[in-house]
């Protein structure tokens, strides 16, 4: 036991002596192998944990939402509409919604406005997303200014800033009042955005659904289950961006592989050769070859996620920023909650660090196999 | 001090980093749970449906609520010009059939 200890130590030793001659080559290789651990593990900690805070934040959601479709687009929905849908058999709230989208031409900014049903504010007062506070630089008490669809403009006083941890959900809201409301976009009594349900029995929701459709062949419900397949669909390895980042990855992979497994350098089947000679076994030489893979691989594999771990949950993935911002101008600032996939991660090594130590081995058996002499030729 | 002593030491700082990672998720999870419950409570209070992540586009804002027509204009699949457009991918309703509604 204690020699085979020895021989293996022996052997990382020598491993370790051979890959520091090639220093420029290795360290460069290292650092590019790392880089790419870093962007997948980084990926994937910042997915795996966004996928959880939705899943968990959003199963708070409404039951069902219900839209109204006018050739094909999205309209409002008369309040009438919510109290025959009242009417139906397990529904046991339906909430009319009034919500919409203002583009700020001033800051360049899409605010989400809406109106809460069951918290008051007052007219000409408003609750703001601190992202709204943040693009626009004001506090508690300031005075912000929406132009109107008919060119007036509102003058709104800031009641509250929603606190910081809201910002995931909240960052654009500003919440008004239904005076307010109505008056900023001259919409008509009597309709709302959409209708938010509450049914009871969560099995009969498709059965609500149906007869809603049935009832209402105007409407659209979307069911929570859909609000929630929808979030975990985001970043979905099928999307334009993760195609790309991954595609690069699993190439740049393949091209180490690839760049060990066609064959060793002259030099180095040179010094299998006169390893053979001066009488290691072709076992040694296998063993030599798995530990310079592994050093190389290992190390990059392990730095790479930790580094991903920082990156993610304690700089915010700033790396991924710009392509998460896009052309928006109001950005939320949040901080993901720690989370781990060892699922994933098992996966990341098994992909990055098991190819690679397999391939330095092959080729270094091909050359371990023939005789020193013709390798030393060559 | 041998190399392999040296990369040893190195591979278990590393290592430990790594176990490190992962106790602090965990110990995270009390701090986490409790801003996460006051964004629940505000999507529950609020009947929130979406995340706020990419404010550039309606139906970016709010993939979920996006109608069916004016996410992905062309096809529900298919890229389009908004960067957010390329990390967020139709909604489920979008890309079920409608054959078999709901």
């Amino acid at each position: 036991m204690h020699s085979s200890l020895n021989r293996h130590i022996n052997i990382l030793d020598f491993a370790l002596s051979s890959l520091l001659r090639r220093k420029t080559k290795n360290s460069s290789l290292l650092v590019l192998y790392m880089l790419i651990v870093f962007i997948i593990a980084s990926l994937i900690f910042f997915v795996h944990a966004l996928k959880r805070e939705a899943a968990l934040i959003l199963k708070n959601a409404p039951d069902m939402v219900v839209q109204r479709m006018i050739a094909g687009r999205h309209d409002l929905i008369p309040v009438s509409y919510g109290e025959k849908i009242g009417a139906i058999r397990g529904v046991s709230a339906v909430v009319p919604r009034l919500w919409g989208y203002y583009y700020d031409p001033v800051f360049g900014a899409n605010y989400t406005l809406m109106v809460p049903d069951n918290r008051t504010i007052s007219p000409e007062n408003v609750i703001i997303g601190s992202g709204v506070a943040r693009n626009q630089r004001i506090k508690t008490g300031d005075l912000l200014t929406f132009r109107t669809y008919d060119k007036g403009s509102l003058l709104l006083q800031v009641e509250q800033i929603l606190p910081y941890e809201s910002e995931l959900v909240a960052a654009d809201l500003v919440l008004m009042s239904a005076s307010d409301f109505q008056a900023m976009f001259r919409m008509p009594r009597g309709v709302a955005t959409d209708l938010a349900l509450t049914v009871a029995n969560p099995l009969e929701l498709i059965t609500v659904a149906n007869k809603i459709v049935e009832q209402f062949p105007d409407t659209r419900p979307i069911l929570k289950s859909e609000i929630l397949r929808t979030y975990n669909s985001v970043f979905d390895w099928r999307g334009g961006m993760m195609v790309v980042m991954l595609g690069v990855a699993v190439l740049s992979f393949v091209i180490f592989a690839w760049d060990k497994a066609t064959g060793l350098s002259a030099e180095e089947r040179k010094e299998i050769g006169i390893l053979k000679s001066i009488g290691w076994e072709t076992s040694d030489v296998l063993l030599l070859k798995f530990w310079e893979g592994a050093v190389i691989s290992l190390s990059a594999f392990l730095a790479g996620v930790v580094l991903a771990y920082g990156h993610v949950f304690f700089f915010s993935a700033a790396l991924f920023e710009h392509p998460l911002k896009g052309w928006s101008i109001l950005y939320p600032q949040f901080r993901l909650v720690p989370a781990v996939d060892a699922y994933q991660l098992s996966i990341l090594f098994f992909l990055s660090v098991i190819p690679y130590t397999a391939a330095t081995i092959i080729p270094a058996w091909l050359a371990a196999t023939v005789d020193p002499d013709a390798a030393m030729r060559s | 001090m041998r190399k392999s002593t040296m990369f040893l030491l190195i591979t278990a700082c590393n290592l430990s980093l790594f176990v490190l990672m992962a106790l602090h998720a965990r110990l995270s999870q009390s701090q986490g749970n409790r801003e996460r419950s006051a964004r629940a409570r505000l999507v529950k209070e609020l009947r929130l449906t979406d995340l706020c992540l990419f404010t550039e586009a309606r139906y970016t804002r709010h993939p979920s609520m996006a109608d069916l027509h004016a996410p992905f204009q062309d096809h529900p699949g298919a890229l389009e010009h908004f960067p957010s457009g390329s990390l967020v991918t139709p909604p489920a309703a979008a890309t079920r059939s409608h054959a078999q509604f709901p």
